[in-house]
């Protein structure tokens, strides 16, 4: 499965994706902020690539604040 | 618990005891999560974060708060109130305030003013009441905000906030509230009250341990015009040397009192789900019992409204002949009663209700004290002013 991570302004916004998304069935988990994207030492959501879409929409009704959503190569 | 037969009536400065929940979810965070919130990746550090996170949207579900990243934590509300002023006034802008004010607004204020902020002290009756019309007088072109307190800590008076609430909306100002005395006890909606900034404290009646508190900042405030109380580490945009001018990250600086959040999300939880409006009545039939008690005996003076439905469950009062200090101090020693004399940190309140420099006896009482408690600081009260008649 391919997998990818949004990252957000604040912890408190990643901390409520995780809410979000997991209320709504996604598997997803929060990991440290992946050296080559970010030096923010905090962390963002790893989510399933191809539901990227509806976990966008989702946050974005739900006023979350992203900084952005980047595909993880490698990841198995 | 309070120590056997004690009568703890000091609620207005601190509550006690808590709810047993919140010693509880204290003790959890301590032995069980303890990490860093906002900070590391590890489960613990998540977990802290996790349990931050459920605060700040209690928080936002008690006063009616859509957008629960516009609740930033600090000490309790004096930084709330010093934030929301220091952070938006600016010298040459216009702020009006009322006479029963505590010095948590009323240093920053006259610190401000020093720096070239306008001031307006509206004069309130001697109940402590203010007049929502003197407000509408007081207004210039450069008024930028209006601050009063929800409940007065000397007397309990309540002030009309729904109404200075609409005045701040018509002439377009900021409105900060100080609910220091008042919130988890009083209802409390920020949109229905058109309340702009809310400052509460933790540890009176939302329950929770001392330390903690915050500032609730409304969707008319710019967050980017907000100048931060304290600057430094937040967990995020790491790499740079620049302060965030988000919410709430911008009023967050350094490590969280997480042990602190756990116990106040406790203390929330406890209020939503008993409901404000059953605390109210309970301190309200309280507070009519200490009141119609104390009336009735011969040389206490009571201020303030003398109506428990206009105050919150704070009741000031003299004995006549008595010092208050002398007071306190055989309530304490003789009857296991304990309360706070003085000027409570507002000495503009007293000059408004006229018990400046002397001060008062203050009774706080809370949702976990009881009428047979009450009566009994009635039969103590009435033994001291017995001695004086």
């Amino acid at each position: 499965m391919d997998r990818g991570v949004i990252l957000f302004f604040s912890t408190h916004f990643a901390l409520r994706a995780e809410k979000l998304t997991k209320e709504k069935g996604y598997s997803t988990k929060l990991i440290p902020v992946p050296r080559h994207l970010s030096s923010d030492c905090g962390v963002c959501l790893r989510i399933p690539w191809e539901e990227k879409e509806k976990i966008i929409d989702l946050l974005e009704e739900s006023g979350v604040r992203m900084e952005g959503a980047h595909f993880l190569s490698g990841e198995k | 618990m309070v120590e056997k037969d004690l009568i703890y009536l000091d609620n207005a400065a601190t509550s006690h005891p808590k709810p047993q929940e919140v010693i509880q979810a204290m003790v959890r965070f301590l032995r069980d999560v303890g990490a860093n919130p906002g900070r590391s990746g590890h489960r613990l550090s998540i977990e802290s974060g996790r349990i931050i996170l459920e605060t700040r949207e209690k928080v936002a579900e008690l006063f009616g708060v859509k957008d629960s990243s516009r609740v930033i934590f600090g000490l309790n509300a004096t930084e709330a109130i010093n934030q929301g002023l220091q952070g938006l006034l600016n010298p040459g802008d216009h702020v009006i305030t009322s006479s029963m004010e505590h010095n948590s607004v009323m240093r920053p204020l006259r610190a401000l003013e020093r720096k070239g902020v306008e001031l307006t002290l509206i004069l309130c009756s001697p109940a402590g009441f203010l007049d929502p019309s003197d407000v509408g007088q007081a207004i210039r072109k450069n008024t930028k905000m209006v601050i009063l307190n929800h409940g007065s800590n000397v007397t309990g008076t309540l002030q009309p906030l729904e109404e200075v609430g609409d005045i701040c909306r018509n002439n377009n100002l900021l409105y900060l509230v100080d609910a220091a005395q008042t919130a988890g006890a009083i209802p409390i909606d920020v949109g229905l009250q058109k309340i702009d900034l809310l400052a509460f404290t933790g540890h009176k009646a939302l329950f929770g341990p001392q330390g903690t508190g915050g500032l609730i900042i409304g969707e008319r405030v710019d967050e980017k015009k907000i100048v931060p109380l304290k600057r430094g580490g937040t967990g995020s945009r790491s790499e740079s040397e620049e302060h965030p001018d988000f919410l709430p990250d911008l009023g967050e600086s350094g490590t969280l009192n997480g042990v602190g959040l756990a116990g106040l999300l406790a203390g929330l939880k406890f209020i939503l789900e008993t409901g404000v409006e059953k605390i109210r009545d309970h301190e309200l039939r309280l507070t009519e019992r200490l009141l119609r008690g104390l009336l009735k005996i011969p040389g206490v003076v009571v201020h303030g409204p003398q109506d428990a439905g206009k105050q919150c469950a704070t009741v000031s009062f003299n004995i006549k002949g008595l010092v208050p200090s002398e007071i306190s101090l055989r309530l304490d020693e003789e009857f296991g009663i304990l309360c706070r004399v003085g000027l409570h940190c507002a000495p503009s309140a007293h000059k408004t209700i006229g018990t400046f420099p002397e001060g008062t006896v203050r009774f706080g009482l809370s949702y976990f004290n009881t009428e047979e408690e009450v009566d009994r600081a009635l039969q103590a009260v009435g033994h001291l002013a017995g001695e004086e008649a």
